[in-house]
């Protein structure tokens, strides 16, 4: 009788399994794309107990599914529970993710079989559950509205028959959460109830649909992996289509070549520094456990966005966990109640929107006007922000605002229009500094009438604007952000001007109201306690060291953790020397304390093997990272045995590839994420917008051609691996995308049905009495830290925990203890911040003397980086963006009308930009918005069309980074200094040949 | 009767180009029958901007004119067509029928503010159509005004005596009235695209020093005769705008206290930012 007793875990075990054969039966005669899927793979799956006592099997057999109760003879697929008791407790819904994972750890749960099969029979049984649900709403006509994010904003798509009809940003309908108001000087100030959408947003339509998509694998015609690779010929090669079998089969086989031939670190993945949006296909998340699965070398980032903050400011005020840009809570609604006036120095909000900001900015800075506040702009070129709110333009010549601020604090001091109780009481080292700024030190006081022969500002501008400033509560925009970011930070003088920011802002005493950094950009009182993890979360990546995982989203959404065994890096703006001379240096961009920068990175790290392999993963670098020409030149390195490259379009670094592997938009694969959450080192980035708006990126059309999805490309490479479980943990995207649902704050206030038909999700803002306070008041008024930011960490706090900040003093440091510490001697980064003229500029008077032009590089206005240039996209017709002449779109260079009649240029003739590290054709634009000795080009071209050979030909393409410096801001750094660059503009002579010295280094 | 009208405020764009790429979204690979047949991927402006930089560094301002069919009451378009390619609608939008417009280049020239484009492909006229086909299917108003971040284009449905009131109290203006072609398409702040400024900065030295003259009363006379004045700001900057290009001669008249007097000679062509005035 004993064996016909069943136990009530094995009896709940063989009815579990009972239900999911029902469920299988159910699911195929409901949903025709079930019954598509089944018809996938032939195979039999095996659920059983380890000592084989309750068991099931599954036969699925073109598109039909037979099973039975018991052990089949030779399944394909075999998931093994311990016990039917942990069977039971695993499978019973609902089902704990939590549960799972640690059953796979402790051994409790195993599956085995091929991937390929594996991979496919876990998703199909998952796929039970979620084949049903509903998305998008209905139009009439066959249309249906989704829901999509881009960098430029969210965005509703309409489709109809498979096709993308428009795309359009989002109305608010009666049911989103109400908006906030801010009341200010007796008005009241509401948002529009909609979403704004930058430009780049509003191309998406003619980038999904661009001519230059990568619609199947291909392979250069002069590689063969088993013979002669060709690298010499990167770039200039042609390419063949291939299937996804066999560019699948060379890049899995080439990964295991390089580890058994070389050993570890032999393989490096190169990725950029954004991605088309979504929390679950970011490269912090897809490609992060993709680099930790195979284990590779890592191109170690440089703080792009940040430079003189990371290296410099963070010295004087910590925030080393914003890379050294501070606190920015409760800004908008307390500049505009309290202040005055609004200084934006190298700000233009207008043109970069923050950081995926949308347009959301510009409303808010209209109504500075209103409220009769007024503006300066500090910028060598009248920008689109100078442009929309006018105010008081000053120029000062590029790499030199060090000195004009130097002299703002000479008249303050002088005057004494400095708020002395707060130098006094909250500062260190203030007398220190000030004798350098009295001249007490070098014998030059820096005057007004001083920094004119640096400058060009004339003295009696600086004196009025500092006796303005000194006498008026004044927000401190600088950097696009407000609080820092991009412009003069990434500049050869980006360092000092950083830091002397934070030292004049000191000077006005920071928090008290209506003084403070910001110029409307960051600090919105939207409710930034609702959870929506951000996308430096890390997604899915289960990597604790290098996304900001361990903070929140990994106890929330439990994941395997992954680790990368190759401990070795490369810093990126010195990818091309390491991998062609074989070494090279940097420093760590670690935002977890002041001191982490100080840490070296050298390349190679001792036992592993250089980098022979390259994964470039999307958008191009060349147009991006300075003195591009080097790149092409690393590309056909003999170093580089294999390079494969996995991209969206057909342009940039994907023509130096031995393979390339097409990836797909986010319009054709299903995400989830929040419009500008960036988390991590950017916290709350939400605070830029009029509404926090989270979105179920809907799939809304099948991707183009035969491209895929990132996550799907790697889980392929994977299964070769045999390691596609452990990369997915059985999941598909949309999987992934339903636990970071449950993960976040999301179903406190709305049904997941709801939630994936609409598509998008207004969070409310807190009511008014419930807002963040104001960031810097707590500090002012010497209370303890009361903003919701989780940071300094708790161990960098000298004396009481939230007393204070982070640096040794805990107060901000005119003269930087860190710096004493580290480098006291340093000339590039004393400890109080000096100024000091660098080789891209007069202080290299060979160089300017053969390259007069300061050619200014900001960030793109229409593109969001390369993402929208090029391509064939509409963009392309916008003429402050390119210029066609002669049938070809030139990128724009803007020179001044004196600069342009002495060299015989004409409005939109066609020029060569050039110095000694290379040449680029443009059209030529004349403007008064910059003065004599200055031009502008934005940067970020994507496309490299080089006239002659590759690297070393004069580039039609437009990519101007070709010209800018790749030396460090400072020896004790990995910074990059380009965005201003010596240059010299000639009318265009025909000539497509260039000479430039190569980075291959002379041997021995 | 209700009728559409647009608002478009100069001193408002930016030329952030979002209005222009929401036309060829809506517009190229999509055919509105009985609307408009798809627009070409380039080429075609339905939604032109046009720059207009006033003034030099230190002082400079840049205006941006959107253009585009301006739907006009008494639309030359309408005179040049033949075979009634184009109509008006009851609410004023005016619509070139996509086929009955077909081989009528003369369609094209027949527009004093260049708002028509040729299709070569498909031989056809094309303009901006107010995005008729959705407001007809419930939309709010035209994408270009949804998108608009600054409110530079706003886009109004109600009857003509209404907006006459609209008119008066926005200041708004039409686009070259001389072309007598009553547009609905309407202008505010359009000062900063037709007409010209004359700025300058006073400074003074004083003790060694240079130094910007604040509230010096300064007073623009024409012909001998007063026509505007103001005080300098905290940088010794003044600026008197909305003054006719190529108006000649123009004299400045600056008093600040403790200082002499002092005059300054300025010929207007172009807007001009006369430097610094020494008192």
């Amino acid at each position: 009788m004993g064996k016909y007793i069943r136990g009530d875990a094995t009896m709940k075990f063989a009815l579990i399994l009972f239900g999911m054969r029902l469920l299988f039966w159910w699911t195929a005669l409901r949903h025709p794309v079930f019954r598509a899927r089944l018809k996938e793979k032939n195979l039999t799956a095996q659920f059983r107990t380890k000592d084989g006592k309750v068991g099931r099997w599954f036969k699925i057999k073109d598109g039909t599914v037979s099973s039975g109760a018991g052990l089949a003879a030779t399944p394909d697929v075999t998931i093994t529970f311990k016990t039917a008791e942990i069977a039971a407790r695993l499978l019973m819904p609902p089902i704990n993710q939590l549960e799972q994972i640690n059953a796979l750890k402790d051994f409790h749960l195993s599956m085995d079989g091929e991937d390929e099969l594996t991979s496919w029979f876990t998703q199909t049984v998952l796929l039970t559950q979620t084949v049903g649900w509903q998305y998008g709403v209905d139009q009439g006509k066959g249309v249906t509205r989704y829901t999509q994010m881009t960098n430029g904003g969210p965005v509703f798509i309409y489709e109809k028959d498979g096709k993308i009809i428009r795309i359009t940003p989002i109305t608010f309908d009666a049911t989103d959460a109400p908006s906030w108001s801010i009341k200010a000087r007796g008005k009241t100030f509401t948002p529009p109830r909609k979403t704004s959408i930058a430009p780049h947003g509003q191309n998406w339509k003619s980038m999904v649909y661009s001519p230059d998509r990568l619609l199947y694998p291909m392979k250069r015609v002069d590689f063969d992996p088993n013979g002669e690779r060709n690298p010499q010929n990167r770039g200039k090669s042609g390419y063949e289509r291939i299937s996804w079998d066999e560019a699948l089969d060379i890049v899995s086989s080439e990964i295991k070549r390089q580890k058994t031939v070389h050993g570890p670190g032999a393989i490096a993945l190169s990725h950029g520094s954004h991605h088309t949006w979504g929390n679950i296909g970011y490269y912090l998340s897809a490609a992060f456990r993709f680099i930790n699965t195979v284990g590779m070398t890592r191109v170690l980032h440089n703080p792009d966005s940040w430079e003189g903050w990371y290296w410099g400011a963070v010295h004087h005020w910590g925030q080393s966990l914003r890379v050294g840009q501070c606190e920015t809570y409760g800004g908008v609604e307390d500049c505009m109640q309290e202040s005055e006036m609004v200084v934006f120095w190298s700000a233009n909000p207008e043109a970069t929107s923050g950081s995926y900001g949308a347009l959301e900015g510009s409303v808010r800075r209209q109504w500075l006007d209103e409220l009769g506040i007024e503006v300066v702009h500090i910028d060598p070129y009248f920008n689109e922000s100078a442009q929309l709110l006018g105010g008081k333009w000053i120029a000062p010549k590029p790499t030199t605002d060090t000195a004009m601020a130097l002299a703002i604090a000479y008249v303050w001091i002088t005057e004494g229009l400095y708020d002395k109780d707060f130098v006094e009481t909250k500062t260190l080292g203030f007398d220190v500094w000030r004798a350098y700024v009295m001249g007490e030190e070098d014998g030059q006081p820096k005057t007004p009438e001083w920094q004119v022969g640096e400058t060009g500002v004339p003295a009696k501008t600086v004196r009025a604007l500092a006796r303005n400033w000194g006498t008026k509560k004044t927000y401190l925009g600088a950097g696009g952000w407000g609080n820092g970011h991009g412009g003069a930070c990434r500049n050869q003088s980006g360092l000092q001007w950083a830091r002397i920011m934070v030292c004049l802002i000191a000077m006005q005493g920071i928090g008290r109201p209506g003084v403070n950094m910001g110029n409307l950009q960051w600090g919105t009182p939207v409710d930034a306690n609702f959870y929506f993890p951000g996308y430096a979360e890390g997604g899915m990546s289960g990597d604790l060291h290098h996304t900001a995982m361990s903070v929140e989203l990994f106890q929330r959404m439990p994941q395997l953790p992954s680790l990368n065994t190759v401990d070795q890096a490369i810093p990126r703006l010195f990818l091309p020397e390491a991998i062609i001379n074989g070494k090279a240096e940097g420093f760590a961009w670690d935002g977890k304390s002041i001191e982490a920068q100080f840490t070296k990175i050298s390349y190679p790290k001792p036992g592993y093997s250089r980098v022979h392999m390259l994964y470039k993963y999307g958008g191009s670098m060349m147009g991006t990272m300075p003195d591009s020409n080097r790149h092409v030149e690393m590309y056909q390195s003999p170093e580089l045995e294999f390079v494969v490259n996995q991209s969206i379009w057909h342009e940039g670094e994907a023509k130096f590839a031995d393979v390339i592997l097409p990836a797909c938009t986010n319009f054709e694969r299903t995400d989830i994420s929040e419009w500008a959450a960036l988390g991590g080192y950017a916290h709350h980035g939400q605070t830029q917008l009029n509404h926090r708006v989270v979105i179920f990126q809907h799939k809304v059309i099948e991707p183009m051609g035969e491209s895929k999805s990132d996550y799907n490309i790697f889980t392929e490479i994977t299964k070769r691996l045999g390691l596609s479980a452990y990369y997915t943990e059985g999941m598909s995207e949309l999987d992934w995308v339903k636990r970071e649902f449950d993960a976040s704050d999301l179903p406190k206030i709305v049904k997941w049905k709801d939630f994936i038909r609409k598509g998008y999700l207004v969070v409310p803002p807190n009511p008014e009495e419930l807002r963040d306070n104001v960031s810097w008041r707590w500090f002012y008024e010497g209370r303890k830290k009361d903003v919701p930011e989780p940071m300094p960490l708790p161990s960098d706090y000298s004396e009481e925990y939230l007393k204070g900040l982070q640096t040794q003093s805990g107060k901000i440091e005119f003269e930087c203890q860190s710096l004493i510490r580290y480098a006291p001697d340093d000339p590039e980064r004393p400890p109080i911040v000096k100024y000091k003229t660098h080789e891209e500029g007069p202080g290299n008077p060979e160089w300017t003397a053969r390259f007069p032009l300061q050619m200014l590089t900001p960030h793109p206005r229409f593109s969001f980086h390369t993402q929208g240039d090029g391509k064939d996209s509409f963009l392309n017709s916008i003429e402050e963006h390119r210029v066609e002449i002669d049938g070809y779109r030139y990128w724009v260079i803007r020179l001044n009308a004196e600069d342009a009649a002495e060299r015989g240029i004409k409005q939109h003739d066609l020029v060569k930009v050039h110095n000694d590290r290379g040449a680029v054709l443009c059209a030529a634009k004349i403007t008064g918005r910059l003065p004599r000795g200055v031009i502008h080009g934005f940067e970020s071209c994507a496309t490299y069309v080089p006239m002659g050979e590759p690297g070393k030909s004069v580039d039609k393409g437009g990519m101007l980074n070709q010209l800018t410096p790749r030396k460090s801001q400072l020896k004790q750094g990995h910074s990059m200094s380009a965005s201003c660059a010596q240059v010299e503009v000639s009318p265009w002579d025909g000539v497509v040949e260039i000479e430039r010295e190569p980075v291959l280094a002379a041997a021995e | 009767m209700s009728k559409w009208h647009l608002i478009v405020d100069v001193a408002n764009c930016t030329n952030c180009n979002v209005c222009v790429l929401a036309c060829h979204d809506e517009h190229v690979d999509n055919d509105f029958p009985g609307y408009a047949s798809a627009m070409p991927k380039h080429g075609h402006k339905w939604i032109n901007i046009l720059p207009k930089e006033r003034g030099a560094s230190p002082m400079m301002d840049i205006a941006f004119l959107p253009v585009m069919c301006q739907h006009c009451d008494n639309a030359p378009c309408m005179d040049a067509a033949r075979d009634g390619a184009i109509s008006k609608r009851a609410d004023g939008i005016v619509i070139i029928d996509p086929v009955k417009a077909k081989g009528q280049k003369q369609i094209v020239d027949a527009c004093p503010y260049g708002a028509v484009w040729w299709n070569e492909e498909l031989e056809i006229p094309q303009a901006w159509i107010f995005d008729a086909h959705l407001l007809d299917d419930g939309w709010k108003e035209p994408r270009a005004a949804t998108v608009c971040a600054t409110g530079a284009i706003r886009a109004v449905k109600c009857d003509d005596a209404t907006f006459a009131k609209t008119i008066e109290a926005e200041g708004l203006e039409e686009l070259h009235p001389e072309y007598g072609t009553k547009p609905r398409v309407w202008y505010k702040n359009l000062y900063r695209y037709t007409k010209v400024f004359i700025g300058g900065s006073v400074e003074a030295e004083e003790g060694g020093n240079v130094d910007c003259v604040r509230g010096a009363h300064v007073a623009l006379t024409k012909d001998g005769a007063k026509i505007a004045e103001t005080f300098t700001d905290v940088y010794g900057d003044f600026k008197f705008d909305q003054l006719d290009p190529d108006s000649g001669e123009y004299t400045i008249d600056i008093a600040a206290e403790g200082h002499p007097a002092k005059s300054v000679s300025v010929t207007l062509g172009e807007s001009v930012y006369a430097g610094e005035v020494r008192v």
